[in-house]
């Protein structure tokens, strides 16, 4: 066991956990949030997706010990129930989920590409979440409601 | 409402806007029911379905407080079955408390599968009746309190009052003040008319979605308890594999070890922190020996077809088959394949554990508490009265899928530890031991006049089995469970087949298009009185069970592409053909609607003129009444082809829909778009694979589906808002939708798919047969 400090949406987080934990399980279990979720463990399908230092990375695959201090932001991070941020708020207006698991991946995911690529056009949209799963098929929905929040952020 | 979406016959939609709803966090908890001792008016423990106290509670301050045994699988029941309730009772959407799936307070209401919870729930029975028992009693007891007679009272917002003179009125929760009704459900009791509807029928947003998109949502997979350890499973490398030994000693100094837990063949892990469990069940050094080889992948459909013993079924058999194809002007045959498929979902089941002595507690996404419950009770030695199974959302399940089999994980390991245990698989454990949706061969032969019409219809299929839902009494049916000790339910073989007795759409293995007659009774939709639908089950070597719209999509597939090649080889428009051949009113309607959604232009496919380089388009329809009876729908797909790739796009997807009324427009919206799409995953990227002795299909690269950067079509629907009986909508779209595809392939390039996945190496291959 090791002790690190995490900085999390805006937060310090002293943990104690086997250095080469991946980050998910300590934000999942340590820190009890709930927005990374454990889809496969493998990297392959996005929900475990965390913003550290703005970029969508996969909690899953990253152990603990190498991300320093740098900021984590997790969904939870983004908006809040009583105040979404905007992107979530695209996805209450569309009701762009079944089960909603998923969508931690595709709304951290989304919103990681659209930080620094404002003007993406649906195709690059759809390329940044190439690697992002959906299986009960909210892909129409979950696009128009990325679209949606693209459109705003662009004015 | 989306633009794409139009609804027919009412417009309803006028004045919706108001009823949508805000809920905060904790509006949020209680209607979920994270804490049903704390909103329930009453505790209902587990009573019988016939009293209305088993269904509603009326609290003092007017808020009512509904039990529902059939739980919120991500395709918004949760909201419709509120909206049911509010509106049945004349109250607002917000000041109903839902508490669903828990057997110490909700109905015992079996399972929540097979699209049944409309027609449980929204007809003259259960939830609906409960609702309208409920305002037949407060009406009654305001006409006494307000000496009024009751046809001269009328419920609004919570209050009864006089419809002449609103000062003389009387609140709910005055008339019932947190007291038990004390009556049985009412099964003559009026349900308010469609027409009257101003909450059921609106498109209200679901509430957990705002706290799902902010990280808020508790999923079963969020469920901490106190003192909770984490468990892994060790799961046999090789199907059929036997336990010979554990050598506890390798994982023995790891850090957060607590225990290792063996039973018969089910061997696992508890330690203190998810990733310790993860860690030591990796290392733990178990000898296994072999199971016998597996048929071989590439040859399964030619095993499927010649396997013994065999199970066999007449659904329908005029008799007069043979004679009548013997017969006919032209003979058409064809054979389609489909493979076995992963429910697959997204998250890895999960689920904790709380055995303590003769007590258990089991918070699970299983679709069905009451049976499991029972199942556990068999697997941890318990009386069933003394298992208590809590339902909380996991991913999307779509049937069968990890969350009976990680709730005996947990148990099991919770019993051995004597700790609070919470279990969640692993991706390989997930895929690699789930039951499959089935696989099958399905011969289609028909006999056509020289008018062209349909004279008689063969339809000869196999599939495996093995389990499927443990129900109460079956814990071997899933892997968990026959890795503990408990055989699956026996294969109980059967030939030759017996005549049928009563008709029965055995999961549309007969075709919309034959009159379905057995004896002097026809249940069938079609004109085709000769006809004859043999099926033969052999006992699987995986395990399998009901996968979204389990064995109706595989025959609906096979039965749609069918009917256009018969309709193509006679050079006649497919949608005429259909109709041709077709009795149901409703069929038609919907086929219909589906037709002109997509501007369907009359013509033989394949279409004229076919490039038979570069990228080709072309239009596929489909149809379906599924099971028979519950929901009808027709899509016609757009597809563009590359020809030099075999890549299947599809463009558009034009679905006509009609289950009775409607609860929620876009919620049944959702739940038609997301079948769409899972019947284009299904239909294109999804096939279990295997070797000679384990599923090679363990993670998302060895079994591929439609990830979120494929290009996936417009999807327009048109909702038929019809009323009378409430069916299901939540199989309907995935059923038709893989034909649509097939017929549509076929008219851009002539080239006929009939196995499912259409992957690029079938397409190519089909081309160079034209």
């Amino acid at each position: 066991m090791a002790t690190f400090t995490l900085r999390v949406n805006g937060q310090n987080h002293p943990v104690d956990v086997e250095p080469d934990t991946p980050l998910l399980f300590v934000l999942s279990d340590d820190l009890a949030l709930r927005g990374p979720k454990f889809g496969c463990g493998l990297g392959q399908c996005g929900s475990c997706t965390v913003m550290l230092k703005g970029e969508a990375v996969r909690s899953c695959i990253t152990p603990v010990n190498t991300v320093g201090n740098s900021e984590i932001t997790t969904l939870e991070g983004l908006g809040t129930l009583e105040k979404p941020h905007p992107i979530q708020q695209a996805f209450i207006d569309a009701q762009a989920v079944q089960c909603g698991f998923c969508v931690n991946g595709v709304i951290m995911s989304a919103k990681a590409y659209l930080d620094k690529n404002a003007r993406a056009s649906d195709a690059d949209i759809r390329q940044a979440l190439s690697g992002v799963l959906c299986r009960c098929g909210a892909h129409t929905r979950m696009m128009q409601a990325i679209r949606q929040y693209a459109q705003g952020v662009r004015r | 409402m989306k633009p794409h979406s139009k609804i027919s016959r009412r417009n309803f939609m006028k004045g919706s806007a108001a009823l949508v709803v805000g809920v905060g966090a904790t509006g949020l908890v209680a209607r979920f029911g994270l804490s049903p001792s704390a909103s329930a008016a009453q505790g209902i423990n587990g009573a019988p379905g016939n009293q209305l106290d088993s269904w509603i509670a009326i609290a003092a301050d007017g808020k009512v407080t509904a039990y529902t045994g059939k739980c919120e699988l991500g395709h918004g029941l949760h909201t419709a079955q509120t909206q049911l309730i509010a509106e049945e009772l004349s109250v607002p959407f917000d000041r109903v408390t839902l508490l669903q799936c828990d057997t110490g307070v909700t109905p015992d209401q079996g399972t929540t599968s097979g699209a049944q919870s409309h027609p449980t729930n929204f007809n003259q029975a259960n939830l609906a009746l409960a609702g309208a028992t409920a305002r037949e009693v407060l009406t009654q007891r305001a006409s006494a309190r307000l000496n009024l007679p009751a046809q001269q009272l009328v419920a609004r917002d919570g209050i009864v009052m006089s419809r002449t003179d609103a000062s003389k009125r009387v609140s709910y929760g005055e008339l019932v003040a947190g007291a038990k009704f004390g009556t049985a459900l009412n099964t003559n009791a009026s349900r308010k008319p469609q027409s009257e509807w101003s909450i059921l029928g609106k498109p209200i947003k679901r509430p957990e979605i705002a706290a799902m998109v902010t990280g808020q949502f508790e999923y079963v997979h969020n469920v901490r308890v106190p003192g909770m350890l984490h468990g892994q499973v060790v799961r046999p490398p090789f199907v059929g594999a036997t336990l010979e030994r554990v050598d506890e000693s390798s994982v023995r100094g790891m850090a957060g070890v607590v225990k290792v837990v063996t039973k018969k063949n089910f061997v696992g892990i508890v330690a203190e922190k998810p990733w310790q469990a993860i860690q030591a069940a990796a290392k733990l050094n178990v000898t296994w020996s072999r199971g016998p080889a597996l048929p071989k992948h590439s040859s399964f459909h030619d095993t499927l077809r010649t396997q013994k013993p065999t199970r066999d079924t007449f659904t329908v058999n005029s008799k007069d088959v043979d004679e009548k194809i013997g017969g006919a002007a032209k003979v058409i045959k064809a054979t389609y394949l489909y493979p076995y498929q992963m429910h697959g979902s997204f998250a890895s089941s999960c689920a904790v554990a709380d055995v303590q002595g003769e007590r258990a507690t089991i918070w699970s996404a299983s679709q069905a508490v009451y049976p499991l419950r029972d199942s556990a009770a068999l697997v941890l030695g318990l009386r069933p009265e003394n298992v208590h199974v809590i339902f909380r959302l996991a991913s999307g399940c779509y049937g069968c899928n990890g969350a009976d089999p990680v709730s005996y994980d947990a148990a099991l390991l919770s019993q051995a530890a004597g700790k609070r245990v919470r279990v969640q698989l692993s991706r390989k454990d997930e895929m690699a031991w789930e039951n499959y949706g089935y696989a099958f061969v399905i011969d289609q032969r028909a006999g056509v006049d020289a008018t062209g019409n349909i004279v008689s219809w063969d339809h000869v299929s196999w599939s495996a089995v093995m389990g499927g839902r443990p129900g109460g009494g079956n814990p071997g049916n899933v892997a968990s469970g026959m890795l503990a000790g408990f055989e699956p339910a026996a294969f109980a073989a059967r030939s030759p087949a017996p005549d049928p007795t009563n008709f029965g759409n055995m999961s549309n293995a007969v075709p919309s298009y034959v009159t379905g007659c057995v004896g002097t009774r026809c249940g069938g939709t079609g004109t085709i009185a000769s006809q004859r639908v043999l099926t033969h089950n052999i006992r699987s070597p995986f395990f399998t069970g009901p996968l979204r719209s389990p064995e109706r999509l595989q025959n609906t597939f096979a039965h749609e592409s069918f009917m256009d090649e018969i309709a193509a080889s006679l050079r006649v428009d497919p949608v005429d053909y259909r109709l041709r051949h077709l009795a149901d009113p409703r069929l038609i309607h919907v086929l219909q609607e589906a037709a002109k959604l997509a501007k369907w232009e009359k013509r033989p496919s394949p279409r004229s003129g076919i490039a038979r380089t570069g990228t080709v388009s072309g239009r596929g329809i489909s149809c379906v009444l599924y099971e028979g009876n519950n929901g009808y729908c027709a899509v016609v797909a757009e597809v563009d082809v590359t020809q030099s790739t075999g890549a299947i796009v599809v463009k558009n997807l034009y679905i006509a829909n009609d289950c009775g009324p409607i609860s929620n427009p876009d919620g049944l919206n959702n739940q038609l778009e997301g079948g769409a799409i899972q019947g284009i995953s299904r239909a294109l990227l999804e096939e279990v694979t295997w070797d000679d002795e384990k599923v090679t299909s363990v993670d998302w690269r060895t079994y591929r589906p439609l990830y979120l950067g494929a290009e996936v079509p417009v999807i327009r629907t048109q909702l038929i808002n019809a009323e009378g009986r409430a069916m299901g909508a939540g199989e309907t779209a995935v059923t038709v939708v893989p034909a649509a595809i097939a017929n549509a392939v076929f008219d851009a390039t002539g080239a006929r798919l009939r196995q499912i996945p259409f992957t690029p190496e079938r397409v190519k291959a089909a081309l160079a047969a034209r």
